[in-house]
């Protein structure tokens, strides 16, 4: 748009410190999926309403299509891609997800992974009726959820495990 | 049948790795050096004349390259029956209807210069219902055919009906008699990601277009009627199928958008891409077909179903889809769900001003059966039986054919039915255990072995192997989320006998897979295992027979090394060559052995070893092989609307227990149960996945979808008014069996069954309303609105 000032900012996305310049009307999920290249947040409605483009900013979920590009200035930023390990190992979330066959079309898989992942960073043990709190505003047509409700108890049950 | 490796195992999918960790490419993710972003400027009215296109704004914006409208390009026709053209000139039918688009260097430019473009209309009087559009001296909504010649009425020439049997006779000899008019509403398929494509000229104009398509093959075929209106004689065309964020039968045609993305392509000789965004693909992109059925039933005096009418209408709103040959099966559940020797089938579609409708998984399957299993309730009760033992009784079983001259193989669906009743503890449960709380179930009958409703109904393979035993498929059918590359991998590893890890999937392009019909009518599973077998038995022959020779050295290579290893050893007495040259191989996990020869590890050669000692050597070759698979069955006459449309079919039943809040008229879930007649499961988890979804899927259609429309425009075109059901709906146990009948034709025994699941939803859920409070809600969805109306009529009938 005209007249929209470009801004530098510094933040860190999956453990990578960055800084570059973003137009003022930008959308966190354009500078994910556009400037840097990361495709695997999805944009399932542009509204906050599919959750299909949930990231982790400072810990907490948050709709990429929602959140203004220049607030993640000084923040730090986890996308999906930012959630396989060493040697291209999936993480144990998405395992759980590929393990209990919580994956049909997969577009809305990485966003439920991210609220997943948001969840059990604060909740180990959590009961079908938190998970299906913490995930509800991410939609899925696939799968009626039933096998992504057993992946986020397997994937709790790991965390349980570890710990 | 020697034990199965790998189908039926619980093996997670290939695909679902790369999903889950963000690497699979959908079209959203897809671009191409220097492509632009088109736009479509769409109608503002349901009905007018276009009076003047201004471009000349949008033209002037610096970043468009093209802006293109009927006016300035050639017309082209696309659609079922060729009713629709890409860009509209004269007047517009419907609000979604594409007037102009541009090709600009950014999604911002585009949208810019779309709301440059200035259209003056001048506004006609709209239809918007069937009803309307059926009136003698009803306005036209095309006056002319494709072929330009005058047309009378707003019908749609297309022809569904079915006549068995003595209609009269059967209601002489009926005791009991119910008729019911139901009706079904508009629905939106809403994959998670949305429709788009990107097309790409070369330099010999021969065109690539990455589109969301379940039809590949036949999207190839309307392209290449393209061309030539673009003056592009003897090019080719080439369709990609990139990952599908579902399709749900949004990709069975050919839409505008991709011819005006081929369009624009063509014009500025740069890749374009168009992708909706959510609210176009709420507002322009079709959704499920709307329908209204009148349904009569009659049975004798022990409960014999004695005849059945049902008539159909269909509002096809302003042009017409593949959606509208819904009625075709429909004909499934209307002829030959329960034993009826006397049936009459019609249907009628009608233009309207309304969005344009298309496919959806069910395909007039769930639409009939809402009609057809709530008037089985009724006449039940009528009768003073318990429904149940009436469906009982009227029951199908296997090896029938049915007035339609569909021929069952294998019929499980008294076991289904009996497992749903003891699931819910039926009789028990009927008798209301408290209050407001009731059980219902209904069945399916849906096609199970493909379904021809095309000249063809065939799929090919194409199986290649390299020098180090991998093996690389070539398969027309689409991936779509529902699981189909489970069923090649598992399938191609147990039938060819290698491990799943050496097999791989090559994406759908027309270029280098063999021809598919395409991936709907529940057939790709069915489709792909048929012939995978098919195409692997035929590879397999040619690697025994290359081993006949090759074989005998390659073993005692082998034997030479396992001597080394162990100087002890000392090998049993086999003539290698003698064994050889009678070709008794087997190949399991990628190891070939003669079967009745010793079982030595140095008698077990790797595959790759033998594929490099068939191609490294003089007169060397490579193998490869393909195969073609056509379903035994038959394309019907559908002015009888007879014909064996497919080689399996598939019957099941669900149940439901519900709970009714008569305060506010929710409808509470307590508890489900699906039980399912699949032929033999394939993949125990991803077939799990397929009936939760698809049952999700019928919960929403029962319960609350719907897109509301006011003259034609559509009122709720995001997530936020539009619900599909959420992990809060879906907070109920789900019960699922599934029955194992072996079919004939299937491959390893199994049936399609990606649609069942949502088939008989709806009716299970209204049945155990009305068994709960008593009230029948006959318009979907069964809404608070609808339940707390249909309890006020019911109060005052009681007081009457």
């Amino acid at each position: 748009m005209e007249g929209d000032m470009k801004r530098e900012i510094s933040f860190i996305v999956n453990s990578q410190q960055m800084k570059l310049e973003v137009e003022g009307h930008l959308r966190l999920i354009d500078l994910i999926r556009d400037q840097l290249g990361l495709t695997g947040t999805k944009e399932g409605c542009g509204e906050g309403e599919c959750g299909a483009c949930t990231v982790i900013v400072d810990g907490k979920s948050v709709n990429a299509c929602l959140y203004p590009a220049l607030e993640i200035e000084g923040k730090t930023l986890i996308t999906i891609e930012g959630l396989l390990e060493e040697d291209n190992k999936p993480s144990f979330i998405q395992k759980a997800f590929i393990d209990n066959g919580a994956v049909q079309c997969g577009f809305c898989s990485p966003g439920m992974i991210m609220s997943t992942k948001a969840l059990l960073d604060k909740n180990n043990d959590p009961s079908d009726e938190d998970i299906r709190t913490a995930l509800l505003g991410n939609l899925c047509r696939c799968t009626g959820y039933v096998q992504i409700v057993d992946s986020v108890k397997a994937a709790a049950k790991e965390v349980r495990r570890k710990s | 049948m020697s034990e199965l490796k790998y189908i039926g195992k619980t093996i997670p999918r290939p695909d679902s790795g790369d999903k889950a960790a963000g690497k699979a490419l959908y079209i959203h993710d897809l671009s191409r050096p220097g492509m632009l972003y088109g736009k479509i400027k769409f109608s503002e009215h349901a009905h007018a004349k276009i009076l003047n296109i201004d471009i000349s704004q949008a033209q002037k914006l610096p970043g468009v390259m093209a802006v293109v409208t009927a006016y300035n390009t050639p017309e082209m026709r696309i659609g079922f029956l060729r009713d629709n053209f890409i860009l509209k000139k004269d007047k517009v039918r419907q609000f979604r209807d594409e007037v102009a688009a541009v090709a600009a260097i950014s999604e911002e430019i585009a949208e810019e210069a779309i709301n440059l473009i200035k259209v003056e209309y001048e506004p006609l009087p709209g239809i918007f219902t069937p009803e309307e559009a059926c009136k003698e001296n009803a306005i036209l909504i095309h006056e002319n055919d494709p072929q330009g010649k005058p047309l009378k009425s707003n019908k749609v020439p297309v022809l569904f009906q079915h006549s068995s049997g003595d209609i009269e006779a059967g209601k002489k000899a009926a005791k009991h008699i119910v008729s019911g008019e139901f009706s079904t509403q508009w629905i939106q398929q809403s994959c998670m990601g949305t429709a788009g494509a990107i097309a790409e000229f070369d330099m010999n104009n021969n065109l690539t277009i990455w589109t969301k398509t379940q039809v590949p093959f036949l999207a190839q075929r309307d392209f290449l009627g393209f061309l030539p209106v673009l003056g592009l004689k003897e090019k080719n065309v080439r369709v990609i199928v990139p990952t599908l964020g579902g399709a749900f039968g949004t990709g069975l045609d050919t839409h505008a958008y991709e011819y005006i993305c081929i369009l624009l392509a063509y014009k500025t000789g740069k890749p374009v891409k168009i992708v909706y965004d959510r609210n176009e693909e709420f507002a322009c992109l079709s959704p499920r077909q709307s329908s209204q059925t009148k349904i009569t039933q009659g049975c004798d005096e022990n409960g014999k179903l004695t005849f059945r009418e049902i008539e159909v209408t269909q509002d096809n709103g302003a042009y017409t889809s593949w959606g509208a040959t819904f009625p075709s099966v429909m004909l499934l559940p209307a002829t030959s769900l329960y034993r009826v020797p006397n049936i009459k089938f019609h249907a009628n579609i009608y233009y309207t001003n309304n969005t344009y409708c298309q496919a959806m998984r069910g395909y007039g399957n769930p639409e009939v059966n809402w009609a057809l299993e709530t008037n089985m309730d009724e006449l039940a009760e009528l009768v003073g039986m318990d429904p149940y033992d009436f469906r009982m009784i009227n029951c199908n079983k296997s090896n029938e054919t049915t007035p339609m001259g569909l021929k069952v193989t294998t019929c499980a669906l008294d076991k289904c039915m009996e497992s749903v009743a003891n699931k819910l503890d039926w009789k028990h449960s009927r008798k209301q255990q408290s209050k407001f709380r009731g059980v219902g179930m209904a069945s399916l009958f849906h096609v199970g072995g493909g379904g021809r409703i095309y000249k063809s109904d065939g799929t090919g393979m194409f199986l290649k192997l390299d020098d180090f035993g991998n093996v690389y498929v070539s398969h027309g059918g689409v991936e779509m989320g529902q699981g189909l590359h489970s069923v090649l991998k598992l399938g191609v590893a147990e039938a060819l006998g290698v491990k799943p890890e050496k097999v791989f999937i090559n994406q759908v392009d027309t270029n280098t897979c063999p021809w598919d019909v395409g991936t709907h009518a529940s057939r790709g599973s069915f489709m792909a295992g048929n012939v995978t077998i098919r195409t692997a038995n035929e590879l397999r022959s040619k690697i025994f027979e290359h081993a006949k020779t090759l074989f005998p050295s390659l073993a005692e290579k082998n034997l030479k090394s396992f001597c080394k290893k162990n100087p002890s050893y000392e090998a049993p007495k086999f003539d290698i060559k003698e064994a050889s040259q009678k070709g008794n191989f087997d190949l399991i996990d990628g190891y070939l052995f003669i079967k009745d020869a010793p079982k030595e590890p140095w008698l077990q050669v790797e595959l790759g070893t033998l594929l490099r000692a068939i191609h490294f050597r003089e007169q060397g070759t490579m193998l490869s092989a393909q195969a073609f698979y056509d379903p035994p069955n038959e394309l019907p006459d559908w002015d009888k609307g007879y014909g064996n449309m497919s080689a399996a079919y598939a019957v099941g039943a669900q149940g439901a227990e519900v709970e009714v809040d008569i305060e506010t008229g929710e409808i509470k879930i307590l508890r489900m149960v699906a039980v399912h007649d699949v032929g033999k499961v394939l993949n125990p988890q991803t077939l799990k996945g397929q009936m939760y979804g698809a049952l999700a899927q019928g919960l929403g259609y029962t319960l609350y979808e719907q897109i509301l429309t006011k003259n034609g425009k559509i009122l709720n075109p995001d997530f936020r008014d539009y619900k599909i059901p959420t992990f809060k709906e879906m907070d109920f146990p789900i019960d699922l069996e599934f029955v194992e009948t072996n079919d004939v034709a299937g491959p390893w025994g199994a049936k399609g069954v990606g649609e069942s699941g949502l088939c008989p939803t709806a009716p299970a859920i209204a049945n155990a309303i009305y068994n709960a409070v008593g009230i029948r809600v006959r318009d979907l969805p069964i809404t608070p609105d609808k339940v707390l109306a249909a309890l006020e009529e019911k109060r005052k009938q009681n007081k009457k």
